[in-house]
């Protein structure tokens, strides 16, 4: 092999056989399906609160898609029906994340919708759970002497809350928590929806 | 789904076919004619069966070092950019390795600097990933790149200032990157973390790149191509277009862009920097040793696979996941395939060193290189098998992957690069290192923090998949039985961090120290032919 131009063209050649097959192909057979029926698109303030979920890297801790009863208890656990491509026709950047150090969130809407414990936790994660290792994002909320009209107060639990004056919810903290709140993918999966069933039991 | 399935047999027909018809064409052409004189074009009249292994040993007698004065004309030109790219990767792996640790401690001391947003978990530990992958490793593959290319040539750098500007380009975007991720602007994407508009810049840094290597090689005075000319010239190609590709904004979108970006992710390790470092084995291993490599005709098969199976690799960060069933088996059946061009190189590269013993007791250099060469082998064997659906489903979600992960990017990669460094800074400066005892301390202590790192999450992360398969055990435990093993990956990692300490101090001392001035060669203004 002493050629240059040959070699570089062969090389660019086989990097575009990748991309066909892992982005193009691929690619138009998710976009062939339309969102799942029943997903809602992201309101204005839910899509503020994921920029604020993807700006404080939750990825890195949380993944959202869930897997087959097949391969895992995921179901078992909560997090939901196994996770379909048309599940994320309204999210981008995606976040289906790759480490589980915390639970997955696909479903975290239905399954916690309470929007004080979801304060709570992410001011001190671990006034909820002792064990917690989920950092706390205390810096979405402030202390004030006493709350303004229209302010959201946040207890918070076993103590772990400012020993003087009010904590109150920044608006990052309220639309981060209606982020959360929207996460819900428990709607039926279409009949023939994309995902891997690679670990599908024979009798499907 | 049936005109997807005779789409892709069409494909797979013209593919077979152009490759087919190139190889009909390389034969006939004589491109294939492969001896294994020709692996030992790397060197000069003189030089093979000597070990090259400079300004290390404490005793500079000891140190045998075939002056050749065309070389050091070339040397003289390089010298410049070589010394910019090294300089800057060197900074970025020591501010790499504090957002590493950092990241790592805020694991087991989730309170430990958490009043401010720049500093949670999630932005540190970005900042840590595109610090090392984008500082240290491709900056100082880069700067390797640019000291070997003219040697192996046997031709003077073309175009250095061009090569200049894109180390200056690629280090300002990157330092944007950095307050860009600190202050929460990111595009959120593993891996495309920086923001779209700062990575234009990268990808203009990258393309001055292209041109000073492919001039300097088609102004070659050597007729042959060697196998580490193939790996970076591929590389240097590759990477600006997957770069502007996988970057391009509101193209893709859901579980598409999920598959755009483990394309790339997995691609700027397997297509950028895997054959950067492992066509710097290729060269060092020989180079030090002063011995052609053991079988220069199985360096092609090893080259053509890595391209063709690497490239489709990706999809193996999506099994389980929400995306067709057959794209994932696809990128897992070319991960299993990876064996062919890992085994490849394992031979040439291993059986090398295992046949000169001698050097490697000899040479920390070669002991570093011929490490990460090692840890090369044992990642792709750790990552085929880490494929396979069975494995995959225990520890996929855990700190199993963060293990497999420093084994490829930090080992292979930066014991590589290590190794070059000390290889190539007494000849840039040409002085000696100041300090030759510190090198093994470096040495040890990288070694050992790594080793206590790498083994701590990989049984850590198996007891993690463990617990979150079993349904009986709630979610809590796979949380708490980590935390030892998070602690101990904090002691490894400080441990590792150290290690660069030292190394970036002895950097700083050979580059400060006053060159002797019978070195300080005057810049060369012929053309440099090659003995
Ligand atoms: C360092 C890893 C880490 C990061 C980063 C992280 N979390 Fe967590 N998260 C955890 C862990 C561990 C748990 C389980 C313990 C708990 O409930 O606190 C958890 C639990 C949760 C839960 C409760 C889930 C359940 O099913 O009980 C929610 C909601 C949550 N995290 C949201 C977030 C959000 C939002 C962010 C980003 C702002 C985030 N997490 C960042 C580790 C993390
Ligand atoms: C110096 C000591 C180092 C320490 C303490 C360290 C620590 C860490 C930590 C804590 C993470 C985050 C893992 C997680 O999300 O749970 C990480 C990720 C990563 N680091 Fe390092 N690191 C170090 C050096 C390096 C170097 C030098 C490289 C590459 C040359 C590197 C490459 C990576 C990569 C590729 C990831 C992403 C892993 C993944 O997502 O699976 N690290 N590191």
């Amino acid at each position: 092999m002493n050629r240059i131009l040959p070699l570089s063209i062969l090389a660019l050649a086989i990097l575009a056989l990748a991309t066909l097959m892992l982005v193009v192909v691929p690619g138009m057979q998710i976009n062939a399906q339309p969102a799942t029926p029943g997903l809602q698109p992201y309101t204005a303030i839910q899509l503020r609160g994921r920029q604020t979920y993807v700006s404080m890297g939750c990825v890195y801790c949380h993944s959202q898609q869930p897997r087959s009863t097949d391969q895992g208890p995921d179901g078992e656990r909560g997090w939901g029906r196994p996770a379909i491509a048309s599940d994320y026709a309204y999210d981008s950047p995606h976040l289906l994340g790759t480490m589980r150090t915390g639970p997955d969130l696909s479903n975290i809407g239905a399954r916690l919708p309470n929007q004080a414990w979801h304060l709570a936790h992410l001011y001190q994660p671990r006034s909820v759970s002792a064990w917690s290792i989920m950092p706390a994002y205390s810096f979405l909320f402030e202390v004030k002497e006493r709350a303004a009209p229209g302010d959201v107060v946040v207890r918070i639990p076993n103590g772990r809350g400012p020993k003087h004056g009010v904590l109150v919810a920044k608006p990052e903290a309220i639309d981060l928590v209606a982020y959360l709140q929207s996460l819900d993918r428990t709607m039926v999966a279409p009949a023939h929806a994309e995902r891997d069933d690679g670990y599908a039991k024979s009798e499907r | 789904m049936e005109p997807t399935i005779g789409l892709l047999l069409a494909l797979s027909f013209l593919v077979s076919l152009l490759a087919l018809t190139f190889l009909i064409w390389a034969v006939s052409s004589r491109q294939m004619a492969f001896n294994q004189a020709q692996a030992r074009t790397i060197f000069v009249a003189g030089e093979e069966g000597h070990a090259d292994n400079p300004g290390i040993s404490p005793n500079a007698d000891d140190d045998t070092h075939h002056f050749d004065p065309a070389r050091a004309g070339i040397d003289a030109i390089s010298a410049r950019p070589v010394t910019i790219l090294l300089t800057t990767a060197v900074l970025w792996l020591v501010v790499g390795s504090i957002f590493g640790l950092t990241a790592s401690l805020k694991l087991h001391w989730p309170d430990w600097l958490g009043d401010e947003a720049w500093l949670t978990f999630g932005r540190v530990r970005t900042i840590h990933l595109n610090i090392v992958i984008y500082g240290w490793s491709s900056l100082g593959l880069l700067g390797v790149v640019f000291w070997v290319a003219p040697r192996m040539f046997h031709t003077r750098l073309r175009h250095p200032h061009l090569a200049e500007v894109g180390a200056l380009i690629w280090n300002l975007a990157l330092l944007a990157a950095v307050f860009a991720l600190a202050t929460g602007w990111t595009d959120g994407e593993e891996w495309l973390e920086i923001p779209w508009q700062i990575d234009m810049l990268l990808a203009v840094a990258s393309a001055c790149f292209v041109l000073p290597l492919l001039r300097t090689a088609a102004a070659r005075n050597v007729h042959h191509i060697y196998v580490t000319g193939w790996y970076w010239m591929a590389a240097i190609c590759w990477f600006p277009v997957l770069f502007v590709i996988a970057n391009l904004p509101g193209l893709f979108v859901g579980a598409q862009q999920a598959t755009v970006n483990w394309w790339f992710a997995h691609n700027v390790l397997g297509l950028w920097l895997t054959p950067l470092g492992v066509g710097a084995g290729y060269y060092f291993i020989p180079k030090i040793i002063g011995k052609p490599i053991y079988s220069y005709s199985l360096s092609l098969l090893g080259f053509w696979a890595l391209a063709l199976f690497y490239s489709q690799v990706g999809i193996h960060h999506l099994i389980g996941g929400p995306v067709p069933t057959w794209v994932v088996t696809l990128s897992i059946v070319h991960s299993v395939m990876m064996f062919v061009p890992v085994i490849t190189v394992a031979i040439n590269q291993h059986v090398t060193v295992a046949q000169n013993m001698w050097a490697f007791k000899q040479s920390i250099a070669l002991r570093f290189v011929s490490l990460g060469a090692i840890c090369y082998t044992l990642a792709s064997f750790q990552g085929s098998i880490e494929a396979l659906r069975s494995i995959n489903t225990v520890v996929h979600f855990t700190q199993y992957t963060v293990g497999h992960a420093h084994l490829g990017a930090y080992t292979f990669l930066s014991f590589t690069l290590f190794g070059a460094v000390y290889h190539m800074m007494p000849r840039i400066t040409g002085c000696s290192w100041p300090w030759p005892r510190l090198i093994p301390v470096h040495f040890w202590l990288v070694v050992i923090g790594f080793t206590v790192y790498f083994v701590a999450l990989s049984i850590g992360g198996i007891y993690q998949g463990l617990a979150m398969l079993d349904a009986t055990r709630p979610f809590a435990d796979s949380v708490i039985l980590l935390k030892p093993y998070l602690e101990s990956r904090s002691v490894g990692g400080a441990l590792m961090t150290l290690g660069h300490f030292v190394f970036a101090a002895h950097f700083a001392a050979i580059l400060l120290q006053r060159r002797p001035a019978a070195v300080s060669s005057a810049p060369m203004t012929q053309p440099v032919v090659a003995a």
